[in-house]
This record gives C-alpha cells, structure tokens and sequence, in this order.
C-alpha cells in the first residue's frame, strides 16, 4: 500500500504542475469521496495493527501534500490572471481628464469674503441696510448738511428730494448705532452708488466695506493696530501700513491708509506706480458728532471707522486693469478665478 | 490750489528745503500735494540779446539776417529769422546752441538757404508766454523786451523775465478753506518745518486830502443771515494798467490769468489771504449806495462773462441803488465792470454764507474761484486784512489814490471759540505721548494762544471745535507714523455671520459645486428691459423707483426683477461664443411704496441662467438640491404656462407646503430668447431668495439609519400624455402609505405601437418598515393597494 500512496503522490502531483490543469478535477479524483486517495483509505481496515498507524500517517502525509500544491497551483493562477488583467486595463494617462462642471464664484465675491472672514476673526459681525437710503442717514447724520462742500466728493443718484442712493457704506453704521449700544464691532459690505461715468477705474456702481467701533476707551492706536493685522492678513506677513492725515466730516482725526507694495515690499515697482506703497483705506476716530447723533454720549465712549473699495483691492490683487470687466461677466473672465 | 513757492518765501523761510522734501512733509503734516511744476526748467540758453544790425536775406523775399549783441554771451552773432517786427535796436530774447525751449525744442547751428544762423530768436509762445502774461506785446512776432533790459544784454532770458519759479499743485480738502491761500499754506510750512510765519500787517497810507469814503458810498445789509460782513474801500485817480511783471509771473505760476491792476489785484488778495475781493466802477453805481439783499423772484442779471441770468429770493446780490451789480460771492456784474476807462472803483471785501453761495453758483452753473472759497465757509475776521491789502498793492502800484476811511458793516461779529488744551486726554485717546511741550508748539504755530489751560482758536480755524479736533492737530504735526498699535482693550465681541448671510454663503458654495459660476450685475437697468423680458404692460412690476439723475437711460431705474440682467449677460456670452454657461446671481430687487419718499422694499433674488449642454430637468434639478440644501422637504413643481418670459409648455411655478409661491424656472419664452439674439434653447430660474430663505429648515435632526432590508416592486402603466408623472407618484406614495419609503422614476417610453398620445412610465415603489423584515405578503399588499388606486383614481392598468 505504501508504494500505491507513494504513485499517487507523485501522479497527483506531477497533474497539478501541468500547464492549464484542472484543478477541481484533480482535487475530486483523489481527494474526492470516490477518489483515489480515499478509496486506499477506505482499504486500511485490511492492515495489521501495527501497519495500519504507519500508513495512516503516509496517507495523511501525501492527502496535505496534495492540498498543499492544489493551494500554491491555484494561488499561481489567480495571480497570472490577476497580472493578465492588470496589463489589460492599463489606460493612457496623458489623455486629458473629464472633469465635472465646476461654477466659479465671483471674484468681487471671493474678495468680499475674504474680507469679511478676517474681521469675523477679530469679533466683527456683519451688518446690512437699505441701498435706496436716507438722505438723512447717508449724509446729515455724518456730519454732511445740505449744501455742505463735502457733497462734491461723492456725486450722488438722487431718488427724491430726501431719497438717495447710498453713494457709501456709512449709513449702515448710524442705522446700527441707533439700535445698538455699545460695544459696537461691525463691518458694513455693500453696494455703494455714484453717479460717475463708467470707464476703465470709474464704476457708477461698486462695493464698499466699513467698519465701525465704538466701546469705552478705544484709541486711534487701536484702529492703526486692527488694521495692521487686516494689512497682514490681507496682502502677508510682512505688509506694513501708513496713515496719512486726511479730512472725512464724519471722522476726526481721520487718516488715508496705504499699505506697503505686497509685490515689491516697499521699494517701488510698477504696481504702486513707484511709490512704495498702495493706498487702500480711509480712517479715523468717529466724529463725536456723529456718535452724539446716535444717541452714544461720546464723553464715554469713543470709535473708530475705515472703510475701503473691495473693486479697489480685487483689481490690485488680481492684477485687473479695467475696473467693467467686473459687471461684463464674460465666462472668461469669471473661470479665472 | 497751486503755490508759488517764490510768494510762499514772502512769508517763511524754505531755504535748504528741495521741492521734493517740502511737498512730502506737506502731504504727511495733512496738506497733500497731488505735484510740482519747476517753471522756466524747459527753457536753456535764453537771454537777451540786442539787435545791432539786419540785412535781408539773398535768397529770400520774407527772411532777415540779423546781427546781434549777446553781452557776455557774445556780439556780433548772426541769426536768420523769418519775423518782420524785428528792427536794428530792438531787444529780443535769442535762443543760443544748444538752447532748449518748451516742449522739448532743441535749438542748434543751422544754415536758412544757405546762411549761418546761430540760433533762433524766440515769440513769446515759443517761450509758452500768452499775451495776458506779456501784455501791449506782440503775440504774433519777436517778443521785444522793453528799454530796461539794454542793460541786461547776456542775462538768461528766465531771470529776465522772472520766470523761475516752483508751482506746488496742493489739494486741500474742504474743512480748510484758510489753505485755499498764500499764507495759509505759509503758516502749514511753517509748522511742518519749525520755521518763523512772518506775515506783516497791511499798511495804507491814504490821501489825507480831507476826502473820506463816506462822501461815496453808503452800505447796508439787508439779509444779514447770508452776509456777515461787508467791508469797502475807494479808490479815485484810477490808472488801468498792466500790472508789473513780478505779481504777473506770481498770478501765472498760481494758474491765474493777468488782466489789468486793479483785477490783478483782487485776484492777487485772494489768492493771498484767501479772501475773495470784489472791485466795482464806482461810475456805474447808481444812488451812491450798496445794499447787500436777496434777489427778487425773476431778477434778471447779466455776470461778467455776459452771460444772462435769472434770480431768485435764495440768492444774495451786491446791489446799487436800482439794480443788482454782482452775485453775492459768485461773480461781479457787467453792468459795473472795471474798463480801461474806469476812474474810480469800489473794492468789496465780504463774507457770505456759505450754504448760500453754494446753492446761488450751483443753480446758476458757475463755480468760481471766489465761490470754491465761499462755500466753505470763510472768516469774517479776514476781510480787513484782504481789504488793506489791496489798498496797499493799489498804492504800491501806483494805480490810484486811495480815499481815507473804510466802510466795515458788521452786525454780529464772530465769537471767539475756546477749547480745554487736555494733553494727557489728546495723549489716551490717540494712544500716544507726545510731549506737552511739542503740542504746544504746535498749536501756538498754528495760530492757537494757549494760556490757562485754554486754546483761544484763532478765527481763521472753524474747523477746529472739539477735543478732536485739536488731538488732531497735535497728532499730524507730531506724525500719524509715532500712533503706536495696540489691540482692543475693550469687550469681547461675538463676531460672524448671521442665518440668513450663512444660507447666502452656502448656496453660493452650493451652486459653485453644481457648475453655475456667480455674476454681478448693476441694480439699475432700462425700462426697456422690461419690455425685452415680455413683462406685460399692466404688470404692476413695471413700476420702478426711478433716478432722477441717471447716468443714461440705460441706468435709470432700479430692477423689480434680476431676469433682465441675467439675460444680457447670457447675450453678452453668446456674443463672444463661449458655449455651455451656466450663471447665476443673488442680487437685491428694488419694490417701490406708494410714494417716492418713501425707502422701497429691497429683496434678494436668486436668479440662474444656462444655455448649451443642458435642459429642463437639469435646472429643476438645480432648484431641487437648492431645496434640498435649504431643508425645505415637500415643495410642489406645478406647470405654469402663463409667463410671457417662459415657454408655456416647459415652465413651472415651485410652491412650498403651505402653498407659498418660492420661484419660477423653465427655459425661456422663443421670443424672449429672440429678444437677446438667442436661436438655441436658453433656461432660467428665478427664486425668491428672501422666502426660501424664511422657508427654509436648516436645523438638521437624525434619522435612524434603517435596520430592516426594503423591498422594491417595478410598475410599469402605458397612460394619456397629458396625465403628469408628478400625479402618478402621488398616488401611488399616498396609497403605499406608511411603508413607501420612495417612488422613483426609471423610464419613459413613447413608440407607435403604444398609440399616438400615449406614453408608457415605469416606475419603481422601495417598500421597507423600520421595525421589520417585510414579508411576501406585505409587499405584495401594499403593491395591490398602489395598483387599486391606480385603477380608481387614474384608470390606469398594469402594461402587459
């Protein structure tokens, strides 16, 4: 009996190393309930005692080493086939991708937010109020009457006699002082209206964003600080700013803000015209006009306001000469940013 | 305001300090120079040379050869000119190589027909001279200099005719007017650079002839709140002439134009003191009398420019004792205007209101240098010292003899302001410490006397009224670049967005994500527009808030609705061919109220537009995310086929639950397409933002995931066209009941063998109960009843 093990070990074997050999059929026929293999099991009851354990064990011995190359055979062929298939996916990387349709959201938009986002992060939130406005709030409660020359800055569309549109931002700031008191920390983005003629830097029409605080004890140090931190997170690390005394009636001491050329650090390059520095903002402490205006006692509290042209900092920042491609929306354009 | 920086010297010291140097500290002490002009720089090589001998060319009927005596520069050189005022004696300004010219003129050797000439004499335009500048000269040839410069023979040409100079181009912003002059720009350099004002006090002499100026001219104010003050003075023995050509240089290099002495004059006061001056013929007054009062409705006026007006009870007139004879602050009257012929004049040096003057210029249509300074407000306290001035420029010009006495009416001289001086205040609320001593300086500097723990503001400063005002002041001076930042030390303040700017943020984020790129486009719009969108002629959205003083008709109302402006920019895109776009835009609509003074309703609307590779189901696939992403769970899509912007066969109105109309969407009307050029299909939607937005449901809640598998049963019914799908799985969700968990579509098939009018839908119902297995029998239950329902209410059989 031991020989028959030993021949079929070597036959199963030598069938399992075949090329393109059946594997399931192998593993019935010997190993199978009629399989060669058993069928030398089933005639062991015919052995003497002492050779029934001997060949007990051979016959275990050759049934793993069967199973064992049926395994390795089969774990073979899984990986040629696994290989074959491998090879025939292979695609053509360099062809272009077919992407999904992706929208592109304005770049006004995304400057605006960018805006809003570094002020969110210093405790502004967002205030808003009517573009069709009060003369009142636009101009008299700033510190504006009638007939004041300061009207000539900003040509203004009029809707009636005492109705307008805001030519900028600030009556955001006496609607909310009016209903709030202090402590004050807004930004007002918005459109804002002037009645210029539209060409390449004038837009009748723009967006503006402000802010305002008021709180006991704020200091004109504290709005050079609030916009050093917006200059830097802005245009980067290393971004200065300058105040330049100015006149707005609605803040005193009021300042135009420049901020160091972001391209060229300060040394003068073509973007800031040479000059070494871009100038973005107007400043200053609220006028205690204003706030007394407001109801807010400005012996106990003081303020400070900016406001700054988002088309402005979008054009700078892109590098957009031509303030109507803005409103052209040519899907060119859009898809750039 | 341009500044002769020569003038300037008059008044302070600027040695030492290049035009750079001075126009950067100027602009960082507040007075912001816009630029400089270096006068004379153009020109080189020019002097005064005198001709000694002419000849006329051989060759040439019109061209002189002249010889001529340069002085040091040389005697004897020959230029050919082709000018025929030039005579043997005359003094003329020749250009000798290599001399340069205005305009980048290069003058060199050249040879005319053949004979040498060394230069070229020079016209008083080829020097950018005007005959107002040089007057009694001629403009058309040589300028010959007068007899006084034989002596100057060699001397350039620039010095000669005081030509050098700095013009500082400053602008100065409207709480300022005392910078709108010599000395108030003197006194700003002074403090910019620690220097000395010196500015002397006028000093007249008078004919002391037993003559007084109230044998004149009486004054009376009759509208005393729109003029503060009116002072005059005569003037007899008048000589109009040109004025010398130091004040002329000085009024050119101001940017004013020279006219004869005594308009110089008044030109030369205002520009130095700041204070507008008037000067009347006296011959032309009528009843030797001025009384300051408002014009009558209807007055008719004619300014010096002869141009006719007509007045009305706003507006303040200089007037005699018959008629008005100037615009109060505005312009003087031809009716008096100072001729060659004029013998005795008036000098008017005033101040008015100056709302007053704003308005009378504005609605007259002529804003002058004198009303420019009016309006903003100006000192009564000015108006002596502008007036001696010019008595004295008359004396010192020799253009008349000042009567003695002044006319000075002035009802309700000006109080003078006083200010706490706080420095340790000034010092906290700028975040700074400037010393007391520097604030002190300062103010005293700007003409402030601070004595006792007070600042007497001087007269000139209105702007000045506040603790403010004066931290200001003692920061500029310091420097804006000593503010040391410092970060809040105030409350915390909870910063961000509220719900709605939220929703606003995450549907534009949403829409970016689904392949619609965000537009901005102008509030205002063309009626016309409405008519481009097929908006009805009753439509009560026509109603705008209209602007009264639009830009264009293209921009002349307010938008009731974005459709319009989705619409041209989806033009605009066709036009330049790019294909496939999808656009939206959330914008504010503007809904007027009853009356125009009242502030209309302003809304947001969510408009989307698509043309190219996309259809009807695209876009409401759109507004379903756009639903979806807003929590609002049950909206109804019903066919509309009544908007004349839309294709009545492919649009629908959305309504929420209660019925609330939440948008319109469907592709346009053909006609409406064809209003923008479009011959391809083109799909919009718009949305009212504001309701979605007070719709939507944002707060999010769990549901359990299901624990139980579903069972799917497939239904396929071949129904009448007209029968909507929208109906078909209504019926079937209300009839499964609890258990439908979805019906969905999964084809629609239409072919000949179903029947003209027909269409076949299948449909798949998934069954599932979230405590259980469904059994067979459930299902198949549930799918009896769905078929039941079926029959009954829509009469439709299971397809065979």
């Amino acid at each position: 009996m031991k020989e028959k093990l030993t021949s079929i070990r070597q036959e199963a074997l030598a069938l399992i190393a075949q090329d393109g050999a059946d594997l399931e059929q192998i593993k019935i026929k010997y190993l199978g309930k009629k399989g060669e293999l058993t069928a030398v099991l089933r005639g062991m009851g015919a052995l003497s005692a002492e050779e029934r354990p001997v060949v007990g064990q051979l016959a275990n011995e050759v049934r793993a080493d069967i199973e064992a190359a049926l395994g390795e055979k089969a774990q073979q062929l899984r990986a040629s086939a696994l290989e074959a298939q491998l090879k025939a996916e292979k695609l053509d990387v360099t062809m272009p991708g077919s992407s999904p349709a992706v929208g592109h959201l304005h770049p006004l938009t995304q400057v605006q937010r960018e805006l809003e986002d570094i002020f969110i992060g210093m405790g502004f939130s967002i205030a808003e109020g009517p573009e069709v406005e009060l003369d009142y709030y636009n101009f008299q409660a700033l510190n504006i009457p009638e007939n004041h020359p300061a009207r000539d800055t900003q040509d203004t569309f009029y809707i009636a006699e005492n109705v307008l549109l805001r030519s900028q931002t600030s009556p955001v700031q006496v609607r909310t002082m009016e209903h709030q008191k202090p402590p004050i920390r807004i930004i007002s983005p918005g459109r804002v209206y002037r009645s210029d003629a539209l060409d390449a830097t004038h837009s009748p029409l723009f967006h503006q964003l402000e802010g305002l605080v008021v709180d006991k004890g704020i200091t004109m140090g504290d709005l050079k600080g609030t916009l050093e931190i917006f200059a830097k997170k802005m245009f980067g690390e290393s971004t200065r700013i300058r105040f330049r005394p100015h006149h707005f009636p609605f803040t005193e001491p009021s300042a135009e803000v420049d901020v160091s050329c972001y391209v060229c650090g300060g040394k003068g390059c073509r973007l800031c015209k040479g000059e070494g520095w871009i100038e973005i903002l107007g400043a200053g402490m609220v006028h205690p006009f204003v706030l007394s205006n407001c109801g807010i006692d400005p012996e106990e509290y003081s303020g400070f306001a900016f406001g700054l042209g988002v088309e402005r900092i979008a054009m700078k920042k892109y590098g957009i000469d031509d303030i109507r491609l803005f409103y052209e929306n040519d899907e060119r354009f859009l898809e750039q940013f | 305001m341009n500044l002769s920086r020569n003038w300037l010297s008059d008044f302070v010291n600027t040695d030492g300090i290049d035009n750079q140097e001075y126009s950067d500290r100027l602009t960082i002490t507040g007075s912001k120079v816009e630029g400089f002009e270096v006068l004379g720089s153009e020109i080189e090589n020019v002097v005064v040379a005198k001709v000694t001998a002419m000849e006329k060319h051989p060759d040439s009927d019109h061209l002189w050869i002249c010889q001529l005596d340069a002085g040091a520069r040389g005697n004897n050189i020959q230029i050919v000119t082709g000018a025929q005022n030039v005579f043997v004696g005359a003094l003329v300004p020749a250009a000798l190589p290599v001399a340069k010219l205005p305009g980048g003129v290069i003058i060199k050797d050249g040879k005319l027909r053949g004979v040498e000439s060394h230069g070229m004499l020079c016209s008083m335009g080829e020097l950018q001279l005007t005959a107002h500048d040089m007057p009694g000269k001629e403009e058309n040839g040589i300028l010959i200099l007068d007899g006084d410069c034989e002596n100057r023979l060699g001397e350039d040409i620039c010095d000669v005719l005081m030509l050098r100079d700095t013009s500082v181009e400053f602008e100065i912003t409207s709480n300022r007017p005392d910078c709108l002059s010599v000395i108030g720009l003197a006194r700003e350099t002074a403090v910019s650079f620690d220097r000395e004002l010196t500015v002397k006090e006028p000093v007249v002499k008078g004919c002391s002839d037993g003559d007084s100026v109230n044998k004149y001219l009486s004054v009376s104010i009759s509208a005393p709140d729109l003029c503060y003050r009116y002072a005059a003075r005569v003037v007899k023995n008048v000589k109009i002439a040109p004025s010398p050509l130091w004040l002329r240089m000085r009024l050119r290099a101001s940017g004013v134009r020279p006219i004869n002495n005594i308009v110089d004059i008044t030109n030369y006061v205002m520009l130095e003191y700041g204070q507008p001056m008037h000067a009347f013929d006296y011959s032309c007054l009528d009843g030797a009398q001025i009384e300051v009062r408002r014009a009558q409705n209807g007055e008719r006026f004619q300014s010096l420019d002869d141009i006719e007006h007509t007045l009305d009870e706003s507006m303040l007139v200089i007037a005699d004792g018959k008629k008005a004879c100037a615009l109060a602050g505005v312009m003087g009257g031809a009716n008096s205007e100072i001729t060659d012929a004029t013998a005795t004049v008036v000098f008017e040096s005033a101040c008015f209101n100056g709302a007053s003057v704003r308005v009378t210029a504005k609605k007259n249509g002529m804003r002058t240098e004198s009303s420019a300074r009016f309006e903003k407000g100006l000192d009564p306290e000015n108006c002596m010292a502008g007036l001696q001035r010019a008595c004295e420029l008359v004396e010192l010009l020799g253009a008349g003899d000042v009567v003695d006495g002044i006319i000075d009416v002035y009802p309700t001289p000006a109080t003078q302001t006083v200010l706490p001086f706080t420095p340790d205040r000034y010092n906290e609320f700028l975040g700074m410490s400037i010393p007391v001593e520097h604030m002190l300086n300062t103010l005293t500097k700007l003409g402030c006397r601070v004595e006792d723990g007070k600042i007497y503001v001087p007269s000139f400063r209105a702007d000045l009224g506040c603790m403010n005002d004066i931290a200001e002041e003692v920061c500029r001076i310091y420097g804006y670049d000593q503010i040391e930042s410092s970060s809040m030390n105030a409350e915390t303040t909870l910063g961000g967005r509220n719900a709605k700017q939220l929703f606003e943020v995450n549907t534009e984020g949403a829409l970016v994500g689904m392949g619609y790129s965000q537009i901005q486009t102008y509030s205002f719009i063309s009626p016309k527009y409405y008519d481009k969108i097929r908006m009805s002629a009753d439509d009560a959205k026509r109603r705008s808030v209209v602007i009264s003083n639009p830009l264009g008709e293209d921009t002349s109302v307010m938008r009731t609705t974005a459709l319009p402006s989705m619409m041209e920019v989806l033009a605009r895109n066709n036009n330049f061919n790019n294909e496939n776009v999808r656009l939206f835009e959330i914008a504010s609509i503007y809904l007027p109220k009853e009356s125009k003074n009242e502030l209309p309703d302003e809304r947001r609307v969510l408009t989307l537009g698509a043309y190219g590779d996309t259809d009807f189901y695209a876009l409401k696939g759109v507004c379903e995310n756009l639903l979806h992403l807003a929590g609002i769970q049950k909206a109804t899509y019903t066919a509309c086929t009544d908007n004349a912007s839309y294709h009545p066969g492919r649009c629908a109105v959305i309504t929420a639950e209660d019925g609330t109309l939440l948008g319109v969407f469907g592709q346009a009307h053909p006609l409406m397409a064809q209003n923008y050029g479009f011959s391809a299909p083109v799909f919009v939607a718009e949305l009212d933002f504001d309701t979605v937005f007070a719709k939507a449901n944002t707060e999010k809640v769990y549901a359990p995931l299901p624990k139980y598998p579903a069972t799917t049963r497939d239904f396929s019914f071949v129904c009448p066209e007209e029968l909507e799908v929208g109906t078909l799985m209504s019926v079937m969700e209300k009839a499964g009941g609890k258990l439908v968990e979805g019906v969905a579509l999964f084809d629609i098939y239409r072919g000949p063998q179903l029947g003209e009018g027909k269409k076949s839908v299948s449909l798949r119902v998934t069954l599932r109960a979230s405590d259980r297995t469904l059994t067979v029998e459930e299902a198949d239950k549930a799918s009896k009843k769905i078929l039941n329902d079926l029959k009954f209410k829509l009469g439709l059989e299971l397809r065979a």
